[in-house]
């Protein structure tokens, strides 16, 4: 893969291209919540969630996510700013309708059964998803009688996934889905968010399983202090983080980084000389190990390869969307 | 562009009156599924009934013709009234609060007054089956003698009473810190029952506190429910249906401030 390529690609090709043109569903526009005890929420925050699109919010504990997701909701109002979902206000019965909620929650009411809740969430709506369907979906079969209260973490977690889907929203917000679910059952949620998205729904979901907005998500956007850090697909927001010389708001400079690659290796060439190589941004060594980041990571490995005979080892990775998380809200200003 | 959308078809929404009637029938459900709840709201009247209304009963009258197991029956009634509202509703609602669940009714399309209503409709239910079981205890065990319109009215002032109870309820459920909520719901069932004259006649408790009984809903509800059992009643019929207009108004007042303040602060 060479640098010198065209980067018009990368992003698009992420989303499947049967959902063009994305018409925009839901957006924050220039928002500020600052609370009555002086904190500030957000500052200035914008972000657009397009139709058919699986986006996840990243951000460390009190980053704001949860009061940009509870302004979509409508639970919370800005101090200024505009909230749009459907071009509407989203406290609205008509917006309410389109939307699901998926919220992390201690207790439900817990004597009543698996079926139930979901029957009384199906009410609220004029064309609800089928019960048939919703079952399917969330992974209910065999529990459709026990009530909440009996049920272990996992199973109550696919109840509250149930719920969200009970109106076939268009807009579906999922707070920490695949909490306390094992790996099959995180892996049946996982598809069937990936269906829902082909069928059109726009997905938000907010995790702090970097790996599951990894695996999912057409894009993520990154926010700390209130602010956009970073937006992107999953590899360009791993380049970002890994370039590690990131402007606040500089997520069109990255396209040329899409070929980044962290190089792991025991050699004996010095950091000095690594860092002349092609494409080399940073080096360091740990133990006997040398890790290498870098932009161009043909060139660099031709180049060591060539010049140390000696080096073996090697192993060759995408940089990790943690690291990236990481590099991208630690405090640099 | 609009192609891609697809507009609903407007005029089918669910009719609210459905929404409502489904919150109720599971709420009501619900309650009487918990079983630490319902055994306990119904029992505690009943219990408190037979042991101070039945057992230690000596054949006394209150007034003419009406034994203190007949009076006691109008309070206790009133006591399982309060008692269903400010623990189903005021630890109910706060721990639905806490736990976020009010938050997960509250983004969904429900209209916001089928959740309150279905609280209060569950207040009222228990209100009726422990005033009929205090009766039929007062009946069969208390030699009590009741119309048939005593009863009718007894319930139906239990019923109604229920409201202003569960205004209470939801004033505290969004006053209190809900890990308190119970603590707090006891140290007003209990006093409150008492210097209203639930437990023993109002004329013997000292004369300080019944000068403040009337600032209590329980006290008017039972005046209002000993003047229907043909005891003397303290006070006009008038007074005590404006006693409990007014404090259900003043409570409905303090909640929409509570929800408004707490709104803010999210």
């Amino acid at each position: 893969m060479s640098a010198v390529i065209d980067t018009t690609g990368p992003a698009a090709s992420q989303i499947p291209a049967k959902h063009q043109p994305h018409e925009t569903v839901a957006s924050l526009h220039s928002i500020t919540k600052r609370y009555a005890n002086g904190v500030t929420a957000l500052d200035g925050l914008s972000l657009n969630l397009r139709r058919g699109e699986i986006v996840a919010l990243l951000g460390p504990n009190g980053a704001g996510k949860s009061t940009a997701v509870k302004l979509m909701m409508g639970l919370s109002s800005p101090t200024s700013g505009d909230v749009r979902i459907f071009n509407a206000d989203p406290r609205e019965t008509t917006t309410r309708l389109r939307t699901g909620v998926m919220l992390q929650i201690g207790r439900a009411p817990e004597m009543l059964r698996v079926r139930e809740h979901i029957t009384i969430f199906r009410g609220y709506y004029p064309n609800p998803m089928p019960y048939a369907d919703i079952v399917k979906a969330a992974g209910l079969e065999g529990i459709e009688d026990r009530f909440f209260g009996e049920l272990s973490g996992g199973q109550k977690q696919r109840v509250l996934f149930g719920i969200a889907l009970a109106g076939d929203p268009d807009l579906i917000f999922l707070d920490e889905p695949t909490v306390g679910l094992d790996i099959e059952a995180r892996r049946g949620m996982w598809s069937q968010i990936r269906s829902l998205a082909a069928r059109g729904k726009t997905v938000l979901l907010t995790t702090h399983y970097l790996e599951e907005a990894d695996a999912l998500a057409h894009r993520i956007i990154v926010i700390n202090k209130g602010k956009v850090v970073c937006e992107g697909t999953p590899a360009e927001v791993k380049s970002m983080g890994a370039s590690g010389k990131l402007t606040a708001d500089g997520s069109s400079s990255t396209a040329a980084q899409q070929g980044i690659k962290i190089i792991r290796c025991i050699t004996t060439l010095t950091a000095q000389h690594l860092l002349a190589m092609p494409g080399v941004t940073s080096s360091e060594t740990s133990g006997s190990l040398t890790l290498i980041t870098s932009t161009q990571p043909e060139a660099t490995l031709r180049e060591m390869l060539a010049l140390d005979e000696s080096l073996n080892s090697l192993e060759v990775q995408s940089p990790l969307l943690e690291d990236a998380f990481l590099a991208l809200t630690s405090d640099r200003s | 562009m609009s192609t891609a959308t697809y507009t609903l078809p407007t005029a089918a929404r669910p009719s609210s009156v459905r929404i409502f009637l489904t919150e109720i029938r599971y709420e009501v459900i619900r309650s009487l599924r918990t079983r630490a709840f319902s055994l306990s709201a119904i029992g505690f009247p009943v219990m408190f009934y037979c042991l101070f209304g039945l057992m230690m009963n000596r054949n006394e009258d209150i007034s003419a013709g009406v034994s203190v197991a007949k009076y006691l029956l109008g309070g206790y009634a009133v006591f399982g009234s309060l008692g269903a509202a400010i623990f189903g509703i005021g630890v109910g609602v706060a721990l639905d609060r806490s736990a976020g669940w009010l938050e997960l009714k509250q983004a969904s399309p429900m209209p916001p007054l089928a959740y309150i209503l279905s609280k209060c409709a569950m207040a009222v239910v228990f209100s009726l089956i422990i005033v009929s079981i205090l009766t039929v205890l007062g009946i069969t065990l208390g030699h009590v003698h009741l119309t048939a319109s005593e009863f009718a009215h007894i319930a139906l002032f239990a019923a109604i009473g229920a409201i202003p109870f569960s205004c209470l309820g939801l004033a505290m459920a969004f006053l209190v810190p809900p890990a308190s909520a119970g603590g707090i719901a006891n140290m007003i069932y209990l006093p409150m029952s008492f210097l209203s004259g639930l437990w023993i006649p109002i004329r013997f408790l000292p004369h300080f506190l019944q000068t403040i009984a009337p600032i209590f809903p329980t006290y008017h509800l039972a005046q209002l429910m000993y003047g229907s059992l043909g005891a003397p009643m303290l006070g006009s019929t008038s007074s005590h249906w404006t006693g409990l207009l007014g404090f259900t108004l003043i409570m409905v007042g303090v909640t929409w401030l509570a929800i408004r303040r707490s709104e803010q602060n999210s």
